[in-house]
């Protein structure tokens, strides 16, 4: 047991190190060009797209229209627990990708916010004057280390992905999300499944309801709302990946270049 | 003498004549969203604000640069006759689609807070969309085309960090790749979005 656990750290850190070596900023930027990505399955996904679609329209579009009706005050707070449950996953993520400083801080962010923050109801550690909460995943950590994105991907009810989020998101299923753990893997006595799975729903109506009307306008207004929806998603990867607010870090002006009208 | 007082003054009179035309690009920005504001404040109907604001997108957006840019490559293939019906099409939709999302707000609040000049073709100019009980404040970057200061133009619109030019440029290479390039069949696409 000890052996297999001893190779598994040394085959971690050999394709931490590898990887590390051979990538920086440049080159993860390249790799998660929205426009280098590959819609292998384009077929598939579209399909998939018009499934979620209705089933948005069924089930996530009602629900979140009466969501939003809620006070703000309320909203706020389920969306801050929800946000707080993360934390579990992002504090693992910023050490598979070095950030030992920023994971001390979540880590202290998610103790202040779940005991004085009641169950992360209340952002108090950003009230303490904690720095801004950047949610970080499996996918976030590969890309770092330089796996590239594979192809596009559109799960059922899930959403825009690509084969290595996807593939990365197992993780949390193997004992990476401390959250399903305690709630689907292990029995305890506190916690039960529908915890979890209450929690991933809602978390997919709060999302609907803050981008309701960017959402309904976007479908609106757009001549190919499939390629709409995969451009906008896969430039937010990017900007994740990065972790910048720089917008200039993620914007290709070669196109724009050449672009003469003055 | 009285030649080179007459330069003199020339050069003088231009030198203060292109200053005064030269406008910085956040305080384009800030003027373009406080007319909109004003539009879309105003109690008319929702067409009238629409078409009042397609006057200040002509006046303010570089239409022509858009459409281009969202075209990618295959611009280079076109003919002249190609790409002025492409032009017409494109300055249709693009008010269209344009006027349309922005007449969904009512009031909306922009604060200007800064820029970054990227090249004497390109600044970004920084700002925010003041959040509503409705929904959250909303980071906006304007992409300002400056090649000439005295008529500063917006290209991009970039929202969180997401470029609209870019999506659409992607949107419209996808209905382009999946007629196998044809570009009739992305102006028979423009063409219906704008009459329906």
């Amino acid at each position: 047991m000890f052996k297999k656990l001893l190779l598994i750290t040394a085959i971690y850190f050999f394709s931490v190190f590898s990887a590390n070596a051979g990538s920086d900023g440049e080159l993860i930027l390249k790799k998660n060009q929205p426009t280098e990505v590959k819609d292998c399955f384009e077929n598939l996904n579209r399909a998939t797209f018009a499934f979620n679609q209705a089933l948005d329209g069924i089930l996530f579009q009602p629900v979140a229209n009466a969501y939003k009706v809620l006070p703000s005050s309320i909203k706020t707070g389920v969306s801050n627990s929800l946000d707080n449950l993360t934390t579990l996953v992002t504090i693992p993520n910023n050490i598979l990708q070095g950030e030992i400083k920023k994971a001390g801080i979540n880590s202290g962010r998610f103790v202040i916010n779940t005991t004085v923050g009641i169950l992360g109801f209340i952002d108090v550690a950003q009230h303490l004057g904690f720095p801004e909460y950047e949610k970080e995943d499996y996918g976030q950590s590969l890309a770092t280390m330089g796996v590239g994105p594979g192809c596009y991907l559109v799960l059922p009810v899930l959403g825009p992905s690509t084969v290595r989020d996807a593939t990365a998101s197992v993780a949390s299923f193997v004992g990476g999300d401390a959250w399903y753990n305690v709630t689907v893997a292990n029995d305890t006595q506190h916690f039960s499944d529908f915890d979890y799975y209450a929690s991933r729903v809602t978390s997919g109506i709060d999302f609907r309801a803050k981008n309701y009307d960017a959402i309904e306008n976007l479908e609106k207004n757009s001549i190919d709302f499939y390629a709409s929806v995969k451009s906008l998603y896969l430039q937010d990867r990017q900007q994740k990946i990065l972790n910048t607010n720089k917008i200039i870090e993620t914007q290709d002006d070669s196109d724009w270049d050449e672009i003469e009208t003055q | 003498m009285k030649f080179r007082n007459f330069i003199l003054v020339l050069f003088f009179y231009l030198l203060i004549f292109s200053n005064s035309y030269s406008i910085e690009p956040d305080v384009f920005v800030q003027s373009t969203v406080n007319r909109a504001s004003n539009i879309l404040s105003k109690n008319i109907s929702k067409e009238d604000k629409i078409n009042e604001l397609k006057v200040i997108a002509k006046e303010t957006v570089d239409i022509t640069g858009v459409g281009f840019y969202s075209l990618g490559s295959v611009r280079k293939n076109l003919d002249e006759n190609q790409k002025i019906k492409y032009s017409e099409l494109f300055e249709s939709y693009f008010l269209k689609s344009f006027s349309s999302r922005l007449a969904e707000y009512t009031n909306p609040e922009i604060e200007v807070y800064g820029k970054e000049v990227l090249n004497k073709n390109y600044t970004i100019v920084n700002s925010l969309l003041v959040g509503t009980s409705d929904r959250p404040e909303v980071k906006i970057d304007w992409r300002i085309y400056t090649k000439n200061p005295g008529s500063p133009l917006i290209r991009d619109l970039i929202i969180e960090g997401l470029s609209l030019a870019r999506t659409q440029k992607e949107e419209f290479s996808s209905i382009l790749n999946s007629n196998d390039g044809d570009i009739n069949a992305l102006f028979k696409t423009l063409e219906e979005f704008t009459n329906k």
